[in-house]
């Protein structure tokens, strides 16, 4: 019903395969640099998600012909997925997303040691003060039925130093979960030296890779870890669609009760378009992360250096040598972030500070807090996602429109704390 | 003209956003959250809840502009707030919507709109402005008498004046809603806000109480004559004019005659009671006075309202100097309130108000 405001003559970047020349003074061209929030589809995932919607409706459940088509498309896409994070099919359960998985991992991590072997007394949880919501809020749950949790904090670099959980890790710590890389600034977490302090304790290692599956090389061999999230939508997938990946052998309680669905381990109905959509993507990214890395990381520098170059007072936030390709955020200096914000996205260009809460208004970064910016710094920092279909010529609109608002930005600034 | 609409989810500002982008104007709705919601668990009612914002946002998409949800709760406890709490602790009657007008609406959201690059900040206000043939900004009541929101303007600066747009200020209350339901707005049906937005349950001890604990302070009540009465909890607990809740029932004389709190006395924590024409008053004091039209340099014959719902009555104002006024009604006036406004009117025009000592 809604089209908040956008007449016929507005372009979509992700569009251009259908739009050829659109870099045109009659058009508006909306730039998308927010592709750590969500990405827009890759044609092949929008192919396959209305194919399956459209052709295979039956239950994958089902003895008969329909949920036999239907459980194809669903083991293809555990086999695609499985492929990209270099895991055993059998050990991958589709959920409907980041979230759930992350929930899933936590939740039936401690479940096995509540209810299933409460004689081995593990009630301690660890994870980085960096996490999202999705991990945080559900270590504060667990916290509130009586386990202890550690939240780590890390320093400027954004990277999680190894001591930090030597410190407070104990033998009844039950599993640590820090994400792979992180969704405000993009750094990559050390992972496996992680997971051998883990694994020394007793201890399960979680990761909420979310932000780097299908952005960088994953292998969860390589991590070392016993339990790994991801998410569809983040990589050019539908949303409502997502993986928990289980090491063989590990022990966990299912939290979707229900039917015997995903080998008895999340109930439910299988959502088979959007699981093919996720097995589609997933194979699209594993096919081209070697040449789209490069590609990614190239754009998102000439960015970066256009903006420090180009606008006073901007520093990048976290370390610049340990991130995912795409993702860089800076901080502008005597700006909130909030207005800035709002200004680019008049300008059509979409761009995101940290996180939004439930009513959508911008809150201070949990993750610039953790790392020990000054609250100031924490309110003016900007994050910049590039992507598929991101191009040379959007890195430079953004440079070309930046040191403008900001001007402008600041002068009123300056107004405001003098009257 | 770029245009900054504050949509608070009501019917009015919706459609004031509704007309604005009708008449082809670039509009950006932005939306202010003014205390913390994160929890979402805390029943707020009226204008500002969560559900209002969606609201807002959701008229916002129907007429196809712009909307953003500005957090202003940091500025929003620095002045509204603080000041709210700290007028009842000094046994005075705040007027918040004052405040929040002059500084926040037509302040901090003017600048953020300034930074959009929007010259001006339209709200729902029933009320209208104007520019006279020497440049200056006149306000007027809104044409609906029974909705005109004037009074709660008075304190507006020519710059901000400048910068505000009443879209329906010049139409009946039932012709906006009309207008909403013609355009299947969102909230075409939703109820009038009542109240201050910020106290749904409308217990404003209890809110100042938890904001400043000392004003949980027994004192007396007495008579005129200072002759105790009773006790009370704390002096936030009265407005002049009350009747209710005075806790005297079993006290009071046998003639029967109801008791109004008259005034309050902070320093001693004393609140004084009497007969309802001891409420009566035929002059104040006004400060922190704001002259829309000129400031009058001889005593200006006026019709001076001292509350919302009071009906302006016949007076004259004198300029005292130091943004300070004194009024002199031509008959009685009852509950004159300190901290809620006196608002000077010729007809229909504002010509200024200050704050009643």
């Amino acid at each position: 019903m809604a089209s908040i405001g956008d007449g016929p003559n507005v372009v979509y970047s992700f569009r251009y395969h259908e739009l050829a020349a659109c870099y045109n003074e009659r058009f508006t061209v909306r730039v998308y640099f927010d592709y750590n929030a969500t990405t827009p589809l890759a044609p092949e995932v929008v192919d396959a998600v209305v194919r399956m919607t459209r052709d295979v409706f039956g239950n994958a459940s089902s003895v008969h012909h329909f949920g036999q088509q239907a459980k194809a498309v669903v083991d293809d896409a555990r086999s695609a997925v499985a492929d990209l994070i270099g895991g055993d099919p059998s050990e991958v359960v589709f959920t409907s997303g980041g979230t759930e998985a992350d929930n899933f991992a936590i939740r039936g991590a401690a479940a096995v040691f509540d209810t299933i072997e409460p004689s081995r007394k593990k009630h301690h949880l660890i994870a980085s003060a960096i996490e999202h919501e999705a991990v945080l809020n559900t270590l504060k749950a667990l916290g509130r039925t009586g386990w202890r949790i550690s939240l780590l904090p890390l320093d400027q670099t954004g990277v999680l130093s190894v001591d930090r959980l030597q410190d407070v890790i104990t033998d009844d710590t039950a599993l640590v979960s820090v994400m792979h890389a992180n969704n405000e600034i993009g750094t990559i977490q050390r992972i496996t030296d992680l997971a051998a302090v883990a694994h020394a304790h007793g201890a399960l290692m979680h990761t909420d890779a979310v932000q780097s599956v299908g952005k960088i090389p994953v292998s969860v061999r390589d991590l070392d870890v016993d339990l790994l999230s991801l998410s569809a939508h983040k990589f050019n997938g539908p949303k409502g669609a997502g993986a928990l990946w289980i090491k063989r052998g590990t022990r966990i309680q299912a939290t979707m009760t229900g039917g015997k669905h995903e080998r008895n381990r999340r109930a439910g109905t299988e959502n088979v378009p959007a699981i093919a959509g996720l097995g589609v993507a997933a194979a699209l990214a594993a096919g081209k992360l070697t040449a789209e890395g490069p590609r990614l990381a190239a754009l998102r520098d000439r960015l970066e250096t256009g903006v420090l170059r180009d606008v006073t007072g901007t520093a990048v936030n976290g370390a610049r040598d340990a991130r995912v390709p795409n993702t860089t955020n800076i901080s502008f200096d005597r700006v909130e972030a909030e207005s800035l914000l709002i200004a680019l996205d008049l300008e059509g260009i979409a761009v995101s500070t940290g996180s939004a809460c439930s009513s959508g208004t911008l809150e201070p970064s949990h993750v610039l807090r953790a790392m020990g910016l000054s609250p100031h710094r924490t309110q003016n920092s900007l994050r910049f996602s590039l992507g598929m279909f991101s191009t040379e010529q959007e890195v430079d609109r953004v440079v070309e429109v930046l040191p403008r608002l900001v001007e402008k930005l600041r002068g009123l600034t300056r107004k405001a704390a003098t009257g | 003209m770029r245009i900054v609409v504050a949509m608070s989810g009501g019917v009015d500002s919706s459609v004031a956003a509704a007309l604005l982008a009708e008449q082809g104007h670039d509009v950006i709705g932005l939306s202010m959250q003014l205390y913390d919601q994160s929890e979402g668990q805390t029943a707020f009612g009226s204008c500002c809840s969560i559900d209002d914002l969606h609201d807002a946002r959701r008229v916002a998409a129907a007429i196809h502009i712009p909307h953003y949800i500005l957090n202003f709760e940091r500025q929003f406890e620095e002045t509204v707030i603080s000041n709210f709490v700290g007028e009842y602790a000094h046994g005075r009657t705040p007027l918040p919507c004052t405040h929040c007008n002059s500084s926040l609406k037509f302040a901090a959201l003017v600048d953020r709109a300034r930074g959009l690059g929007a010259d001006a900040v339209a709200t729902g206000h029933y009320a209208r402005v104007n520019r006279d043939e020497s440049g200056r900004f006149r306000l007027r009541r809104g044409i609906d008498p029974s909705k005109d929101q004037s009074y709660f303007l008075f304190s507006l600066t020519q710059d901000q004046l400048a910068r505000a747009v009443f879209p329906v200020g010049d139409r009946a209350k039932d012709a906006v809603r009309a207008y909403a339901r013609e355009r299947a707005l969102p909230v075409a049906e939703k109820a009038d806000s009542q109240e201050i937005c910020f106290i749904p349950d409308h217990d404003y001890a209890r809110f100042v109480e938890g904001r400043a604990p000392e004003t949980r302070h027994e004192g007396t009540i007495v008579d005129e004559d200072g002759r105790a009465l009773g006790r009370h909890d704390g002096i936030h607990r009265f407005t002049v004019g009350q009747r209710k809740g005075l806790g005297l029932a079993s006290m009071s004389p046998a003639s029967s005659t109801p008791l109004y709190v008259l005034q309050l006395r902070p320093s001693e924590r004393t609140v004084v009671v009497g007969p309802k024409a001891s409420l009566e008053r035929t002059t104040l004091t006004a400060s922190g006075v704001n002259w829309i039209a000129c400031e009058p340099a001889a005593p200006l014959r006026a019709s001076v309202q001292i509350r919302h719902r009071h009906q302006a009555a016949a007076a004259t104002v004198r300029a005292a100097g130091e943004c300070r006024a004194e009024v002199a009604f031509d008959l009685p006036q009852l509950a004159v309130t300190p901290g809620q406004a006196a608002v000077f009117y010729d007809g229909d025009e504002v010509l200024g108000g200050g704050w009643i000592d």
